[in-house]
């Protein structure tokens, strides 16, 4: 540590070289940061909060949907606290392009969601209207929605019994998600089941997906492979798996996000290294007869190379943490910018940690051979300039 | 140190500007530029200097081949990343835009937007046969097929794990209607049997769907008895004989009906008659419109995504050419102060450094076009498209988009060159000498 100043000036002291690589530091370190943050927020499948849910779909394919007739027995399952049950609705308003998720759902569903924070009243007012409909609170935001306005929402699939496509829903209440994390669940709107089965033209007596809020959540697997026995070798077999799950291999069919951050990381990283490696062994060129004078005032060999290699971590780890805490804040601001339909979480711990992990591998792959270089000096010739 | 100030926040203004023009300057705009200098360089004196300046430099570069690696490298790295993400969004579009054609149109119902969405009563079919503009076979039937497409699970190929497959039911003239689709491998599906085709995408994709496999699809097992091409969207797809496949999945109504029709002409009748029908509720458009208005979304997403990465990556690549060639200059001091106390004029001595910078660009940009080719050119992935299920398409390097990568290249050699040419220019004749 008494060193420090040492390194410190010794890092600046060819400016314009360092503010360089830094700077390219920094644009590194700010693109690992963004885009670790969507790998992670992929893989994770958005949050840690569905663990104690289980969604249960049909197995044969995700536009199935399921008889309503199974709700007692799902709900008698060992295991089982409580169950609720959705159906999709996909509804437009106004223009395809302002998609949101809009689904129907039981009358108990948000008690399967404690997560979702709702006024009494609200949902009481929403509970004994028959065509109301709760609005997660940036969509409402967004659109510009009051309680009491009709929402003109336009049927894709599932026309009204006259064939007429259009649903005007009545806004009861809004929810909103104190987690910042998961802001863009606000980005949804729901609607009474019961409506929608009344009154649409195809189909009746079915939902889309039940949602099961588990006892225990080390019971997940049993309990799933129970509620899937159910319905064993009917045309309606259904597949259970825990909300993330869920979520995950929805996620996963877009992309395989990994791979692709994978592949443009190691393009920037080994760029990266070049950059940097470069950097350091002309700083240490430069300062041959500096660490010569360094060692005739009795600097050891060990010290020598010690110093090289913290300045050149300290280098790539100044930079890096400025690179992605430039990220930090970048990510609300992309997010919140684009109202709700990017939903990027802060920064996780996973992602700093590797962050950091990577700075110092790399600092020290770089610093090494430049350190070993400055450490093997001999004082006569580095002195004589030879 | 005034005039200093001026002087950078004037060659800054005139970057920008020249950036600008550089990005929205047409392939023979850029030829021009390149025939302008070539003939400056040629033909006039300072022209003639100024390459021979650079020739110095040029043949002094293996020495630094440590530091020039920097910046070809970091440039490479820049263009092969952007031209492989932008790969990505051009093959999905292209998949999807070849798809369709302005001569078969398709039909669902009003206000549906997808496939998956659509429902049409199978006593509308003959209503829509008989309206005008479309196409009548030899026989004076019109050429039209209902269809139902069913998403269905099936385990991808390389995990296993279930992703959402298109399972369609098609009549007799679907093949007709798309010419495209050839079967390469097996033989077509018989009308009344659970027997299906798949498309050569769909057989790379998932598991199992080896001729003469057995599918398990909607509780009912199923028999490959061929594989087609189409080299389309459709080469992601499972297809079958319709009412087999509505017997199966007891569906009473189809989903969308696809129809040749008269050319553009044709189209406008049709879409005219169907509008002045009150019996039809149902929308029309052509499959070129419908299938590119499915792809619009996702490749406006990749094309700012690969910009912004590219443009992040670009920044850092700047700065490395910034530092390598201020790095080069500091080390020719003595050489260039020389050049400049035997007569070589502030002007030969710019455009020597900015021609070392641009020649190492264009090495970079080379190389990593080069090597978003090799690797992606062809490589096969697939994502969920906009009837919930798996479309298949391959990255397509286009020269197109090589040729912009090559221009990103250039245009960050000529940021990286440009402040170090200046700092070369104006080194102090005297100090520089008189040092090292």
């Amino acid at each position: 540590m008494k060193y420090f100043s040492l390194i410190w000036s010794a890092l600046f002291r060819s400016k314009t070289r360092t503010f360089l690589t830094l700077l390219s530091v920094i644009a590194a370190f700010l693109l690992f940061g963004l885009l670790d943050s969507v790998r992670v927020a992929f893989n994770s499948g958005g949050s840690v909060a569905g663990a104690d849910r289980l969604v249960v779909a049909s197995r044969l394919s995700i536009t199935q949907m399921l008889p309503y007739s199974l709700t007692p027995q799902i709900a008698a399952t060992p295991g089982v606290k409580k169950s609720a049950y959705a159906a999709w609705f996909g509804g437009i308003y106004r223009d395809p392009k302002n998609f949101f998720p809009n689904f129907s759902v039981s009358e108990n569903y948000f008690e399967l969601y404690p997560e979702f924070v709702i006024k009494p009243e609200e949902l009481k007012a929403w509970q004994t209207e028959r065509t109301g409909a709760m609005v997660g609170e940036s969509l409402a935001k967004r659109n510009g929605w009051k309680i009491g306005d009709t929402i003109p929402l336009q049927a894709t699939i599932f026309p009204q019994k006259d064939g007429s496509n259009a649903w005007p829903l009545k806004m009861s209440g809004t929810f909103k998600l104190n987690d910042s994390k998961r802001k863009g669940e606000e980005n949804q709107l729901v609607f009474h089941w019961k409506y929608f089965d009344e009154a649409n033209q195809y189909t009746n007596g079915m939902v889309g997906w039940y949602i099961v809020k588990l006892d225990n959540v080390d019971h997940a697997t049993r309990v799933a492979k129970a509620i899937d026995a159910i319905s064993q070798n009917s045309d309606h077999e259904t597949k259970s798996q825990t909300e993330q799950a869920f979520q995950q291999s929805f996620a996963k069919q877009f992309a395989d996000i990994g791979l692709i951050v994978t592949a443009i990381m190691a393009a920037v990283f080994f760029t990266l290294l070049l950059l940097t490696g470069n950097t350091m062994s002309q700083a240490v060129r430069d300062r041959i007869p500096e660490l010569a004078v360094l060692k005739t005032l009795g600097f050891t060999n060990g010290t020598v190379l010690t110093l090289v290699l913290v300045e050149s971590v300290l280098l790539i780890v100044l930079g890096g943490v400025i690179g992605m805490g430039l990220a930090a804040v970048i990510i609300p601001v992309l997010s919140a910018a684009s109202g709700g339909l990017l939903n990027l979480p802060n920064i996780p711990v996973e992602t700093w940690t590797l962050g950091l992990s990577l700075m110092l591998a790399i600092g020290i792959v770089v610093g090494a051979l430049p350190a070993l270089r400055a450490m093997r000096l001999k004082i006569v010739d580095a002195l004589a300039g030879r | 140190m005034k005039k200093k100030w001026l002087w950078n926040a004037l060659s800054i203004l005139f970057l920008v500007i020249g950036l600008v023009v550089w990005i929205i300057l047409p392939w023979y705009g850029v030829a021009a530029v390149a025939v302008a200098l070539g003939l400056w360089l040629m033909l006039t004196r300072t022209g003639r200097l100024a390459l021979a300046a650079a020739r110095i430099g040029i043949a002094s570069l293996p020495q630094r081949w440590g530091a020039s690696s920097v910046i070809i490298v970091g440039i490479a790295g820049v263009v092969g990343v952007l031209v492989a993400m932008l790969a990505m969004g051009e093959g999905f579009s292209a998949t999807l835009q070849q798809t369709g054609s302005d001569d078969t149109a398709i039909i669902l119902r009003g206000g549906s937007q997808a496939e998956t969405n659509s429902v049409i009563m199978r006593n509308q079919v003959p209503l829509i046969g008989t309206l005008p503009g479309i196409r009548k076979d030899a026989a004076g039937k019109p050429i039209l097929s209902p269809e139902l497409s069913q998403v269905v699970n099936l385990p991808t190929a390389s995990s296993g794990e279930d992703a959402n497959a298109q399972f369609r039911g098609v009549s007799e003239a679907a093949w007709a209607i798309r010419p495209q689709i050839k079967i390469i491998e097996g033989r077509k599906f018989n009308v009344g049997v659970r027997e299906l085709v798949v498309g050569q995408g769909a057989k790379g994709q998932y598991r199992g769907l080896e001729i003469g496999k057995q599918v398990k699809l909607g509780n009912q097992s199923w028999t490959v008895v061929g594989v087609f091409a189409s080299g389309d969207a459709h080469d992601s797809e499972l297809w079958t004989d319709i009412e087999t496949l509505a017997s199966a999945y007891d569906r009473r109504a189809y989903q969308s009906v696809t129809a040749g029709v008269n050319g553009k002409a044709g189209f406008t009748e049709l879409k005219n008659a169907m509008a002045s029908d009150p019996r039809l509720k149902l929308d029309v458009s052509t499959t070129r419109d419908y299938y590119t208005k499915q792809s619009t979304g996702l490749t406006k997403l990749i094309k700012i995504l690969g910009t912004v990465i590219g443009g992040i990556m670009a920044i850092g690549a700047i700065f490395g050419a910034l530092n390598t060639m201020y790095a080069a200059v500091a080390g020719r001091a003595r050489e260039i102060a020389t050049m400049r106390a035997i007569g070589f004029r502030g002007t030969p001595v710019v455009m020597a450094v900015m021609l070392e910078t641009m020649l190492l660009a264009l090495l970079g940009g080379l190389l990593g076009g080069f090597i978003a080719w090799a690797v992606f050119n062809g490589y096969s992935v697939a994502t969920l498209g906009a009837n919930f299920s798996q479309v298949v398409f391959q990255f397509k390097v286009s020269p197109e988009l090589l040729w912009s990568g090559l221009k990103w290249a250039l245009g960050i050699g000529l940021i990286g060159g440009l402040f170090p040419a200046l700092r070369a220019a104006r080194l102090p004749v005297t100090e520089a000498l008189r040092a090292a």
